[in-house]
C-alpha cells in the first residue's frame, strides 16, 4: 500500500500511531513492509492456502465470534444432500462439466430449494448455460445471488452435518499450519503469529481490517481469494464494523467509478447486468432473470426504468418498454481480451482508447499489438504518444521484423487529452466516495477532456444521422443529449451530467435517495447507487468540510454511495437486540424511543424496522428482510460463508495452482481452477506446470508489481523527468541465492523468458526477495515492476510481454501476479533472433496448442 | 535608532537575535515514519525549478538520486537491513529524507567571499544566486557535502528552506507534500520539543537505537535548523557522526600563524642585529 497508495498510507501510519499493529503479507519486502510490525513472505499465487489456513485456525480453536456468525451469516443454513465438496472429489465440487468447462450449480443450493436452471427460458442446455456464464451473469449475481425462494432450513446449534458451518470446517480441515508452510513457503511460526494477532484483535471490543489490491485479484482464482478473506472476516465478526471489513484499494484514475458507471462490457450503471441476447428480450424477462425475492435487488425494475428514462427521456414510455430495446445485447464475452482476439481474427475493425495503453498495460501485450495491426482504424486519446499510438512504427514487432510499417493498414488518430487538473469531474475511490475536482487551468492547444470528446462526438454523429428513417438510428437520435456547454472550448457542464446521474422526479426536482425510484417512468436516474449525490440540488461530492470540524465518520467530506453510507452492512455493528457489540465500536444502533436506527453513520437498514421484526409468510422484496438480516443485498439477508450461487467456480474458495506454476498442487489432485477462462489462440501459448514434462524449463515464479515512483503502464510517469530520474530503468529483483544460482550480477543485465516473450532488465540483487523453503525444496521468485515500455524519457521492456491470458472466469481478470519463467544473465536477443529465442524455449518445454488447457 | 542601539543577545541555541525577530524556523525529519515515497524530492524540484540531474540506476537499493548536490535538495536514502531469519523486527529497511542542515555555525556562510551566502531573518542559510560567483569555497567548507556547483550555470545551489514560501507564511514544498509528516516544519524550539517527545515514545516502545541527530546546540555545528530522528548510527545513513563546522579552528590557526610569523620576524631581526654586532 505504501508503494502504490502512499497518500492513502498516511492513514495506516495514523492508525499505527494510535497503537494499531500492521501485518504485511507479500512475496517481497516492500516499502510497506518497512513500516509494518510484521512481514510474512508468501509464494505468489498461494494466498488461498494462507487464508484457508487462517479460517481453519479460527474454526479449530473456536476463535469465531459465535453470536455474530449464528445470527448474521448463513453458517446455520443446511445444504442440499446433492452437494459434494472438494474433500469428496479430490479438489473439485459437484456439478463439474469438464467438457463444457463449467459448473452446473444446482447441487450447491440450500436444502429445499428447487433446482433452477440459470438459463431462464432456454433451460439447462450446457452450451447455452456456458455461453451465459461467459457473459458474466455471475458477476452481477455476485451482489445478491439469484432467487432463494423460501426461508432456508437451519440449525442454529451449528451441528447438522450439512449445515454450512460444518461443511466449511470439513472443507478447510486440511489447511493446517504445516500445510500452509508447505504450499506458501510462509514459515509456520510466522503464520501462527499472524493467526494469534488477528484473532486477539477481533470480537466485540476490537476489529481487524484486511486491505488488498491486485495482488489478490489478478489470478485465475482472484475472486475466490476475496471470498476467502470475506469468509474469514465474517467468522471473526469484522464485516460492517468500524475498523473492520475488506478494503479493496482502488482509486487510480477513478477505477471504482469505472465499474460503478461502467466502462465494462457486461454491466450497466449501478451493477445492473447488460442484457443478454434472447434471454433479455423485453423488460419483463430482463427483470425476471435478475430479480430476487428478498432484499434491495427486488427493485431491479425501478432502477432499470429510471436509467432508461435518464438516457432516452421523453422517448422512453411505458408503451415501448421505456426504450429497453435500444440497449445493446451481449452474445458472449466481449471482454478486452476477447476483443483482442476478435481484432486479430478480423472481426473487430475499430478501436478507441481513452487513457488506456494496452500495448504495454495489458497481459500478453504482443497480442494487443497484433490485434491493433489488423484494425481499420484506431483512435488514441492521451497526454503523450504512448506505445499504443506508435507501435506501428517503433513497436517490438517492427524490431523483430514480424510487422512492417508499410504493410500495416490501420489508420491511427492521436488526440491530445486534458489532464484532471484541466477539467471538472469526479473521482470515485476505494471507499465508494465521490470527490469532485475543479478545473484549475484550461487545457492547452488541442487538448480536450474525455467529456468534451464524448459529448461532441455524439453531437456530430447525431447531426449526421438527423432525419434518418432507419430504425437502427433511433437509439442514438432518441438519446437525451442536451448538456449545456460553456466557454471558448464549448466544454460540457460536468455538474449537469452529475445531476442526470443523480436523477430527478417527474417535476424535475433532484432526488435524494434510490428508494424514491419508480418503475412507472416518473423518475429518471443515471445510476441508482449514485442517487443522492446531488440531493437538494447541491453537489455533495464537492464538499470539503475539514475532518476536525465534524465527527470521526466525516460524512461531510465528499459523498459515498449509496446514500452517503460510509460502512456497508453496518447493521452488523449492533447485536440482534440492536445494541452496539461494544461502546468502543459503536457505529449504528436501534433507538427504541424514536423507533428508528441511528448512529454515527447512515444506517444500512430499513430505518424504522425494529430488530425483532420477523417477516410474515409470503413477504417479498425489502419487506422480507428481518430485523436481523444485515446483509440486505443478499437473497437471504445473511453473509454467505457458503455461496450457493453467484460465482462460476465454486461455492467455497479452494487452493489451486496458478495457470503456470513450478509446483504440483500439494492439496489436491486437481492442479488448476477447472473452469478458468483461457483465451484459446495461437498467440497465447501456455506452459506446462508442476510435475509435467517441460515445466522445469520455466522454473522460477515471477510476480509483477508497482513502484511508488511510476504509475501503471507508465504513460503518466515515464515521460516526466522528475519521476523518470527516481526510477530510471527497468529492473528485476532477485535474491542473492538466485543470483548465485543463475550467475546474475547486481546492476548487470538479465533476460526473463516465458512462452509469450522475453524481456531484459537490470538486476537488483536484494535480500528483500526471500527464497522460499517449501516441501523439501527451495523455490525462487523474481519481482518485476510493470511500468516500462519503449517510449518516453525512461524506456525499457514491458513486463506484460511475459504474461498469458488465462483469466478468472467470474470477472475475466488476467493472472499477472503469478507467472513461471526462466531468468538468465545477459541482454536479450534483438531482431528476428528474439522470436527464435522464445520459440526455442517453447520447443524445449514441449509446448503444443493443448498445453496448459486441461480443465 | 542606530545599529549600536539594537539590543543583540545570544540565544541558548547559539544564534544571535534581536527584539522582534522572527522565530528561527527549520525542519524536524522523523525518519521513523518515512515511507520512501520521494514526494519531497519531486515537490522541491517542482517548486524551485531545480533541473533533473541524471537518469542513473545506482544499485543503491531504491536510491537513484545518490546524494544532495546543486540539483538535488532533498535526497531519500534507503538502507536495507534484512535479517537472515524472518523473525518480526529482525528486518528493517531504513528510509530517510536528507536535506541541508541550515547549521547554526555554517562553514559555507563563513567562507563565502562575496556574501552570496547569507543568514535570513528566519535563521536559515540561503545562497543569493545573483551574487554568487561560483568560486566553490563553500563546496569544500560544508562538512556534509550538501552545497555544490551546478555545471549549467556555474553557481552554487542548495536548499533554501523555501525562503520564498516562508515569507508568505506558507510551508516549504517538501513538508507540505510529505504524506506521513516525516518532514515537519515549524519554529526550531517547538520542533526540538516535539522531537524529544517522539524519541521518548520510541524508546518506550523498545526501539532503543532511535536517537536525534543535530538537535543539540552544543554539538560541532551548534545544532542544525534542520535536524533528524534516526533509527541507527548516522554513518549508516551516510551522515558524519560528529560533524564539526570546518571553520571552527580558523581563529586559533590564524593566531598560530600570527605568532609563528612574529617569531620568524623577531628571529630575523635578532639575526640581523647580531650580524651587525659581530662585524663591528
Amino acid at each position: 500500500m505504501a508503494e502504490a497508495h502512499p497518500v492513502g498510507f498516511q492513514w495506516v501510519m495514523e492508525a499505527k500511531a494510535r497503537g494499531a499493529k500492521v501485518i504485511h503479507v507479500d512475496p517481497r519486502y516492500s516499502r510497506t513492509s518497512a513500516l509494518a510490525d510484521l512481514h510474512a513472505p508468501i509464494r505468489a499465487g498461494a494466498d488461498i492456502a494462507f487464508l484457508g489456513g487462517l479460517i481453519n485456525y479460527v474454526l479449530t480453536h473456536e476463535k469465531y465470534f459465535r453470536e455474530y456468525v449464528v445470527n448474521y451469516s448463513n453458517a446455520p443454513t443446511i445444504l442440499s444432500e446433492d452437494y459434494a465438496d472438494t474433500e469428496d472429489l479430490d479438489g473439485v465440487f459437484s456439478g463439474l462439466d469438464k467438457a463444457h468447462r463449467m459448473y452446473h450449480i444446482d447441487t450447491w443450493r440450500y436444502q429445499g430449494e428447487g433446482a433452477e436452471p440459470a438459463g431462464g427460458d432456454r433451460g439447462a442446455e450446457p452450451e447455452w448455460e456456458a455461453r451465459l456464464q461467459r457473459t458474466a451473469r455471475g458477476e452481477v449475481h455476485g451482489s445478491g445471488g439469484p432467487a432463494v425462494h423460501r426461508e432456508p432450513d437451519t440449525d442454529e446449534t451449528l451441528r447438522h452435518p450439512r449445515c454450512v458451518f460444518q461443511v466449511l470446517k470439513r472443507h478447510f480441515a486440511r489447511y493446517t499450519p504445516e500445510m500452509v508452510a508447505q504450499v506458501t513457503g510462509m514459515p509456520e511460526d510466522l503464520f501462527q503469529k499472524i493467526a494469534e494477532l488477528i484473532t486477539e484483535n477481533s470480537g466485540r471490543e476490537k476489529t481487524t481490517a484486511f486491505v488488498y489490491s491486485v495482488g489478490w485479484t489478478q489470478h485465475t482464482v482472484g475472486v475466490q481469494y476475496i471470498r476467502a478473506a470475506a469468509i474469514l472476516q465474517t467468522l471473526l465478526g469484522n464485516i460492517g464494523r468500524p475498523g473492520g471489513g475488506l478494503m479493496a484499494l482502488r482509486g487510480h484514475a477513478s477505477i471504482q467509478g469505472s465499474t460503478d458507471i461502467p466502462t465494462l462490457f457486461d454491466l450497466l450503471p449501478g451493477y445492473l447486468p447488460m442484457p443478454f441476447a434472447s434471454t433479455g428480450e423485453d423488460l419483463d424477462s430482463y427483470v425476471r432473470a435478475d430479480i430476487v425475492h428478498k432484499g434491495f435487488w427486488a427493485n431491479t425494475r425501478e432502477y432499470t426504468v429510471s436509467l432508461l428514462k435518464a438516457w432516452w427521456g421523453d422517448a422512453a414510455t411505458a408503451g415501448n418498454d421505456f426504450c429497453y430495446d435500444y440497449l445493446p445485447r451481449l452474445t458472449g464475452s466481449h471482454s478486452t481480451y476477447d476483443t483482442a482476439v476478435a481484432q486479430i481474427e478480423g472481426e473487430c475493425k475499430g478501436y478507441i482508447l481513452l487513457g488506456q495503453n494496452p500495448a504495454v498495460g495489458s497481459a500478453n501485450a504482443r497480442m494487443q499489438r497484433l490485434g491493433m495491426a489488423n484494425l481499420d482504424w484506431l483512435v488514441v486519446r492521451d497526454f503523450v504518444l504512448i506505445e499504443s499510438a506508435t507501435w506501428w512504427k517503433d513497436g517490438p514487432e517492427i524490431e523483430t521484423g514480424e510487422l512492417r510499417t508499410e504493410d500495416i493498414g490501420t489508420e491511427v488518430f492521436f488526440l491530445p487529452a486534458a489532464a484532471h487538473t484541466e477539467k471538472d469531474g469526479s473521482f470515485t475511490n476505494t471507499q465508494r466516495m465521490l470527490q469532485w475536482h475543479h478545473t484549475a487551468v484550461e487545457p492547452a492547444a488541442d487538448a480536450r477532456s474525455d467529456l468534451w470528446f464524448t459529448y461532441h462526438l455524439g453531437r456530430k454523429i447525431r447531426e449526421k444521422l438527423a432525419g434518418s428513417a432507419d430504425e437502427m438510428d433511433r437509439p442514438i437520435l432518441d438519446l437525451t443529449w442536451d448538456y449545456p456547454t460553456s466557454g471558448s472550448l464549448a466544454e460540457p457542464d460536468a455538474d449537469a451530467v452529475l445531476a442526470e446521474i443523480n436523477g430527478w422526479d417527474a417535476d424535475g426536482n433532484p432526488l435524494s435517495s434510490y428508494t424514491q425510484l419508480a418503475a412507472d417512468g416518473s423518475t429518471a436516474c443515471g445510476c441508482w447507487i449514485y442517487c443522492g449525490v446531488r440531493a437538494g440540488g447541491e453537489n455533495q461530492a464537492a464538499r470539503r468540510k475539514p475532518g476536525g470540524d465534524q465527527s470521526w465518520v466525516a460524512p461531510e467530506w465528499g459523498w459515498a454511495w449509496p446514500a452517503n453510507r460510509r460502512i456497508l452492512y453496518n447493521r452488523a455493528s449492533a447485536d440482534p437486540e440492536g445494541n452496539p457489540w461494544s461502546q468502543r465500536k459503536a457505529l449504528v444502533w436501534w433507538d427504541r424511543d424514536k423507533g428508528e436506527w441511528t448512529g454515527h453513520d447512515v444506517p444500512d437498514f430499513a430505518r424504522n424496522r425494529p430488530p425483532d421484526y420477523r417477516p410474515p409468510e409470503g413477504a417479498a422484496g425489502v419487506a422480507a428482510l428481518s430485523g436481523i438480516d444485515p446483509f440486505i443485498m443478499q437473497a437471504d439477508g445473511k453473509a454467505w460463508l457458503f455461496a450457493p450461487a453467484g460465482l462460476v467456480d465454486g461455492p467455497l474458495p479452494t487452493h489451486y495452482e496458478p495457470q503456470e506454476s513450478p509446483v504440483t498442487n500439494p492439496l489436491y489432485g486437481q492442479q488448476h481452477n477447472p473452469v478458468r477462462q483461457i483465451i484459446t489462440h495461437r498467440e497465447n501459448p501456455l506452459q506446462p506446470s508442476g510435475g509435467e514434462p517441460g515445466a522445469s524449463v520455466y522454473p522460477y515464479v515471477v510476480t509483477t508489481y508497482r513502484l511508488t515512483e511510476h504509475h501503471t503502464a507508465g504513460g503518466m510517469s515515464r515521460f516526466l523527468p522528475y519521476l523518470a530520474e527516481l526510477q530510471p530503468e527497468l529492473f528485476c529483483e532477485v535474491s542473492p541465492e538466485l543470483a548465485a544460482e543463475r550467475g546474475l550480477d547486481h546492476l548487470g543485465w538479465a533476460t526473463v523468458v516465458s512462452a509469450r516473450g522475453a524481456i531484459e532488465a537490470r538486476v537488483l540483487v536484494t535480500k528483500r526477495i526471500m527464497p522460499l523453503r517449501m516441501d523439501g525444496r527451495v523455490l525462487h521468485q523474481v519481482g518485476i515492476p510493470w511500468h516500462w515500455g519503449p517510449n518516453g524519457y525512461t524506456t525499457g521492456d514491458a513486463a506484460n510481454e511475459l504474461a498469458h491470458l488465462s483469466l478468472d472466469p467470474n470477472v475475466h481478470i488476467q493472472e499477472a501476479k503469478a507467472l513461471a519463467c526462466d531468468i538468465r544473465p545477459g541482454r536479450r536477443p534483438r531482431g528476428p533472433a528474439l522470436r527464435a529465442f522464445v520459440r526455442d524455449y517453447q520447443q524445449r518445454a514441449g509446448i503444443t496448442e493443448r498445453t496448459g488447457m486441461e480443465p | 535608532m542606530t545599529a549600536t542601539d539594537v539590543q543583540i543577545t545570544t540565544r541558548p541555541d547559539g544564534m544571535d537575535t534581536y527584539p522582534g525577530q522572527q522565530p528561527r524556523m527549520g525542519f524536524f525529519t522523523d525518519t521513523s515514519v518515512c515511507i520512501g515515497c520521494k514526494a519531497c524530492e519531486v515537490a522541491c524540484k517542482e517548486w524551485n525549478g531545480v533541473p533533473e540531474d541524471g537518469l542513473n540506476l545506482t544499485g543503491m537499493s531504491y536510491d537513484n538520486t545518490g546524494s544532495l548536490n546543486a540539483s538535488t535538495w532533498r535526497h531519500v536514502a534507503f538502507i536495507e537491513q534484512i535479517g537472515r531469519s524472518s523473525e518480526p523486527g529482525e528486518s528493517r529497511w531504513l528510509m530517510s529524507s536528507d536535506v541541508c542542515k541550515h547549521c547554526t555555525e555554517a562553514a559555507c556562510l563563513d567562507v563565502c567571499p562575496t556574501g552570496a551566502l547569507m543568514r535570513t531573518e528566519f535563521g536559515t542559510v540561503v545562497v543569493q544566486d545573483d551574487i554568487c560567483n561560483g568560486c566553490g569555497y563553500c563546496v569544500t567548507a560544508c562538512p556534509f557535502g550538501v552545497i555544490a556547483r551546478r555545471e549549467t550555470d556555474g553557481g552554487a545551489h542548495k536548499c533554501t528552506l523555501c525562503y520564498d514560501r516562508m515569507g508568505d507564511g506558507q510551508t516549504p514544498a517538501c513538508a507540505l507534500a510529505c504524506p506521513t509528516e516525516s518532514i515537519q516544519y515549524g519554529p526550531v524550539d517547538e520542533l526540538r520539543e516535539r522531537a524529544q517527545r517522539r524519541v521518548g515514545e520510541l524508546h518506550d516502545q523498545g526501539n532503543d537505537a532511535a536517537r536525534l541527530y543535530l538537535d543539540d546546540p552544543t554539538d560541532g555545528i551548534g545544532g542544525g535548523g534542520a535536524f533528524f530522528l534516526l533509527l541507527d548510527e548516522p554513518e549508516v545513513y551516510g551522515l558524519p557522526p560528529d560533524p564539526v563546522v570546518t571553520t571552527r579552528d580558523l581563529p586559533r590557526m590564524w593566531r598560530h600563524v600570527a605568532r609563528a610569523g612574529a617569531a620568524l620576524a623577531a628571529g630575523a631581526l635578532a639575526a640581523c642585529l647580531g650580524w651587525e654586532g659581530r662585524n663591528r
